[in-house]
C-alpha cells in the first residue's frame, strides 16, 4: 500500500494512567488480527511501557534513537510480534533523547514507518509539554482516551484544544473504565455528559475490567487471546470502527436486567 | 431533578455526585478554554455593568455575567434584569471621535 493511505493516529489523554498505552497495545493487536499492517510507535521516551504491555521487552535491540542517528536500519529496530506478525513495535529510545528530540524527528520516523504499514499508532506521553508536541507532530488524526472523572475530562479538553489548533483531525473519543453500576446510580459522569462536554464522536466505550490487569501482568493484550472479556471485546470493536465498520456501541445500562436495574432506571426519571 | 434526587433530599442524604461533577466541569472548562482568569472576568463584569447602568437601571442583586460553554464554544452571557430605562438617554461618548476617525 502506498504511503499516502497510511493512517497516522495519535493516542493521547493529557492525564496519565487513564489507559493510553493499554489502548495502543490492544488496538495494535486487534488491527493486526484484522489483517492491517500495523506499527505501534512508543512516543513516551521518558516513561516507556508499550514494550512491556505487548510482552516484547526482552526482544528490543535497537530503538528509535539508533534509527534517527542512522546507526541501524528501520527494519533492524522494529520488533515483530511473534503471534501477530502484522504488528511491529518501534521502541522508544533513551530518555536523554528528550533533550534534543524535535517534532521534525518524529515526522521523519512516522514517514519511514508509513512506507511499510497501513496504520501507525503513536502512543503519546502524558502531559501537554514538549514530549506530547513531538508525538502530535507525527500524527494526522487522534484518539483521545478519557475516563468519566473530572480530572481526566478536564485534561482531555486541554489536549483537544491543542489538537484543534494543530489541525489534527478527525479526533475521536474512547471512554475508558466505565462502571455501569455507578453510572446508573448517577455517581459517575454519564456517557452523554462526557461526549457533550468534549464535543467529540464516541469511537468506543470500555467497561472497567479486572482482566486488563491480568493481561498486562502477562504481557498479552486482551485482544490477542480472543474476546472473552468485556474490555477485550470493546477494544476489538474500536479497531473495527476505525476500519470503517459499523459496530453498535454497548449501552452501559443494558445487561442489567431484573428488578434492581428497573428501579435504577426509574430513579433516573426526570420528574421536574 | 430526578426521582433519586427527591428521595435523597427527603432522607437528608447528599444528592448523587454525577450532576455536581458535570456542573463543576462545565464551569472550570469555560475558564480553561477562554484563558480568562477570575480576576480579569470580575473586572470585565464590573465594567460591563457600569456601561449598561449608564443607560438603564439594573437590578445588581439579580444580575450576572458568566462564561458558558457548549460544543466547545465559550460564550459570555450577561443576564441583567432591567428595573427601568434611564431618561433622558445620556449622550453617546465615543461617537464624535469615531466620526473623526472615519472622515480622516
Amino acid at each position: 500500500m502506498a504511503a499516502t493511505s497510511t493512517r497516522y493516529i495519535l493516542i493521547c489523554s493529557g492525564k496519565g494512567g487513564v489507559g493510553k498505552t493499554t489502548l495502543t497495545a490492544n488496538l495494535g493487536i486487534a488491527l493486526a488480527k484484522q489483517g492491517a499492517r500495523t506499527a505501534v510507535l512508543d512516543a513516551d521516551f521518558g516513561l516507556r511501557n508499550l514494550d512491556l504491555l505487548l510482552g516484547l521487552e526482552n526482544r528490543i535491540v535497537y530503538t528509535a534513537q539508533e534509527v534517527l542517528a542512522e546507526t541501524c536500519r528501520l527494519e533492524q529496530a522494529l520488533v515483530k510480534h511473534k503471534q501477530e506478525p502484522n504488528l511491529a513495535l518501534l521502541p522508544a529510545g533513551n530518555p536523554r533523547m528528550l533533550e534534543w528530540l524535535q517534532p521534525d524527528d518524529m515526522r521523519k520516523i512516522a514517514a519511514m514507518l508509513g512506507e511499510h504499514f497501513d496504520y501507525v499508532l503513536i502512543d503519546a506521553p502524558a502531559g501537554i509539554e514538549g514530549g506530547f508536541k513531538n508525538a502530535m507532530a507525527a500524527a494526522r488524526e487522534a484518539i483521545v482516551v478519557t475516563t468519566p472523572e473530572v480530572s481526566a475530562v478536564r485534561d482531555a479538553d486541554r489536549v483537544i484544544g491543542l489538537l484543534n489548533s494543530e489541525g489534527v483531525k478527525p479526533i475521536q473519543l474512547v471512554l475508558n473504565r466505565v462502571r455501569p453500576k455507578m453510572m446508573a446510580n448517577q455517581e459517575m459522569l454519564g456517557v452523554s455528559d462526557v461526549t457533550d462536554i468534549l464535543a467529540l464522536p464516541l469511537l468506543g466505550l470500555v467497561l472497567e475490567d479486572e482482566q486488563v490487569i491480568v493481561s498486562t501482568n502477562r504481557g498479552e493484550p486482551l485482544t490477542l487471546t480472543g474476546n472473552s472479556s468485556p474490555a477485550g471485546r470493546a477494544y476489538t470493536n474500536v479497531a473495527r470502527r476505525l476500519q470503517g465498520e459499523e459496530v453498535p456501541l454497548i449501552d452501559p445500562s443494558k445487561g442489567r436486567q431484573g428488578l434492581r436495574a428497573k428501579i435504577g432506571r426509574l430513579m433516573q426519571t426526570k420528574i421536574f | 431533578m430526578t426521582l433519586l434526587d427527591v428521595i435523597n433530599k427527603l432522607l437528608g442524604r447528599q444528592p448523587a455526585s454525577a450532576n455536581t461533577a458535570k456542573q463543576r466541569l462545565q464551569l472550570v472548562l469555560a475558564h480553561d478554554r477562554s484563558d480568562l482568569n477570575p480576576e480579569l472576568l470580575q473586572q470585565m463584569r464590573r465594567e460591563i455593568l457600569e456601561v449598561v447602568s449608564r443607560y438603564v437601571e439594573i437590578d445588581f442583586e439579580e444580575g450576572d455575567v458568566t462564561l458558558e460553554t457548549e460544543d466547545r464554544v465559550t460564550a459570555l452571557v450577561a443576564n441583567l434584569p432591567i428595573r427601568r430605562a434611564k431618561l433622558p438617554a445620556p449622550a453617546p461618548i465615543s461617537e464624535p471621535s469615531l466620526e473623526n476617525e472615519l472622515s480622516s
